[in-house]
């Protein structure tokens, strides 16, 4: 193997086991900062000695043998050792690579779930958790992660050690939280990866590489978060939304980088592989037996539309009643709007005006034209076409994507001339 | 990026002889590393050959033909697939290194492939130009 290829192979390998090794050692040191120091000690070393002796059998043991003994060795040069000997008495200074085998799985599952509700923490803001997280659980580079939000690489390294600065400076415990504290924070960690998945999946983030990085990323940490806390029902109902999305990746965008709207998009080309597994997530979620939360909503949601074969064959009866679930757990104008869509869909265009007729003063719906565009079209669908083809044009001065507003002005023009479909 | 670990048959699979207990086992444990990572996309076992049909075209334009199994060469037969979804062709390799040997006796034959993606917009310039254009609308219509 070249230095080159053995390096890109330390790299894979870093890729797979930092984050255990990390939560590991923080569970050691209780300090994530030199938890991840002790980690990238063990890591210079592997660069430094693996392309003489070769890659070990067990390359994980290796990393985190040595990175133990370090932690050791740190300890008793900083005199820690007489408040951390008790639990690292433990952990002895024998630890042999076979020890590390039959670690218990359940501790090293145990150790990732404290540490990425350490990340997720709401003492830290949002981009600090997102940017650490995306650190410290996915392993990225601060360039990766700069490159995703389109930031520069040295505002995410100051966010990434200040974050640090802050959990040890609030002494956050390094522990899964329990009863009402653990919903919440269970809470703060699903925003933090679904913020991630939706950086990546709408065209609204860097380089385009690195959306489906940022996709891929999120979606992979939902599933790991699914196999260390599986009795969280709205884990799997996120996972099964992110699947569900993921499923549409290639045909959100035609060929001109333009977005294609759900019922535009080539079915043939949704990743079927993708759908099962999200329906399968959201059975999980199903079978905890509590009623579905907001995530599982828009997960079975989603699947409504990936189950249809064509747009027209939409179970648009059981969206309905899904989003009027999802509007009474978790409110807002926009799921009233889509529950109005659904509405309109399933029971005809008069049932879908009322409730669109009651968002028009919603303060926080002002500016969204797709507010009146959808009255637009419930009205034209109505034989308004006058209502409808003003209510298209001021939707129309409302947008500043050029397609969409071209896209208004025409169904306006068709109003007019009565050929609207 | 996905890549396929397809299991090689052997003389045992196609036999179908049941793996020992203990090769039951580490697949098993093999496989829920694979869940445990969020790497693993679909894994499934086939049937051995002598339930298959091979389908040939041996004259162009003309009709298949068609021949039941079992096929002999057992070495070239597959015996099952894992699918994963991994960062890099390295770590793809590591996944591959990790699996148990799938036979214990001097047949076991992983093979690695990786899964042909379209690649859509990444690579058209004229689409990269207009991507960007909607990307900064969109960034502009947030700030609004």
């Amino acid at each position: 193997m070249s230095s080159a290829q053995t390096h890109r192979t330390i790299d894979a390998i870093w890729r797979m086991e930092s984050a255990k090794l990390i939560a590991g050692l923080t569970r050691m040191v209780r300090d994530v900062a030199l938890a991840e120091d002790l980690a990238q000690d063990a890591l210079l070393i592997a660069l430094e000695r693996w392309p003489e002796t070769g890659i070990p059998d067990n390359p994980g043991g290796w990393l985190m043998t040595t990175a133990k003994r370090r932690a050791i060795d740190f300890m008793r040069r900083n005199k820690l050792r007489d408040q951390k000997y008790g639990e690292i008495g433990r952990t002895s200074p024998l630890y042999t690579e076979d020890d590390v085998d039959q670690a218990l799985d359940g501790e090293i599952s145990d150790d990732l779930l404290r540490l990425i509700f350490m990340t997720c923490h709401p003492v830290l803001s949002q981009d600090a958790r997102v940017a650490l997280t995306l650190r410290l659980l996915c392993g990225l580079t601060t360039d990766e992660i700069a490159r995703s939000f389109l930031v520069a690489e040295s505002t995410v390294a100051q966010r990434i050690v200040r974050a640090k600065r802050t959990l040890s400076a609030e002494k956050v415990p390094f522990e899964v939280p329990t009863g009402e504290e653990l919903n919440q924070r269970m809470a703060a960690v699903l925003e933090v990866i679904y913020l991630m998945f939706n950086e990546g999946y709408s065209a609204t983030s860097g380089e385009h590489w690195i959306r489906p990085l940022l996709c891929q990323e999120a979606l992979r940490l939902g599933r790991i978060l699914a196999e260390i806390a599986p009795n969280e029902p709205e884990v799997h109902g996120l996972v099964a939304l992110m699947e569900i999305q993921a499923s549409r990746l290639k045909t959100r965008i035609n060929a001109k980088g333009e977005p294609i709207l759900l019922m535009d998009q080539n079915r043939a080309k949704w990743d079927q592989l993708l759908i099962r597994r999200g329906i399968t997530a959201l059975e999980r979620s199903r079978k905890l037996g509590r009623p579905l939360g907001p995530y599982s909503l828009q997960a079975a949601i989603s699947i409504c539309h990936a189950q249809a074969r064509s747009a027209a064959e939409t179970d648009w009866i059981r969206i309905a009643a899904l989003y009027e679930a999802l509007a009474r757990l978790s409110p807002s104008p926009i799921v009233e709007l889509n529950r109005a869509v659904a509405i309109s869909m399933a029971f005809g265009p008069a049932f879908g005006l009322q409730i669109v007729d009651q968002l028009n003063e919603e303060p926080s719906l002002k500016g969204y034209h797709l507010l009146p565009s959808v009255r637009a079209d419930l009205l034209a669908k109505l034989g308004r076409y006058d209502e409808a083809r003003s209510e298209f044009e001021r939707a129309a001065s409302m947008t500043r994507n050029t397609r969409e507003r071209e896209l208004l002005l025409q169904r306006a023009a068709d109003c007019e001339s009565g050929t609207y479909q | 990026m996905r890549f396929m670990m397809i299991v090689k048959a052997t003389t045992d699979s196609e036999a179908g002889v049941m793996p020992s207990q203990e090769l039951i086992d580490a697949m098993q444990k093999y496989n829920e590393e694979l869940v445990k990572a969020g790497v693993l996309l679909a894994a499934d076992g086939l049937m051995p050959s002598s339930s298959a049909i091979r389908i040939s075209y041996p004259e162009p334009g003309g009709k298949p033909k068609l021949v039941d199994g079992p096929f002999t060469e057992s070495k070239e037969l597959i015996a099952g697939y894992t699918l994963i979804e991994v960062k890099s062709r390295e770590e793809a390799v590591e996944w591959a290194l990790r699996m148990p040997d799938p036979h214990g006796f001097g047949q076991g034959e992983i093979e690695l492939r990786q899964v042909f993606e379209v690649e859509e917009l990444m690579d058209n310039p004229d689409t990269l130009a207009k991507e960007v254009t909607l990307r900064r609308q969109v960034e502009e219509q947030k700030k609004a």
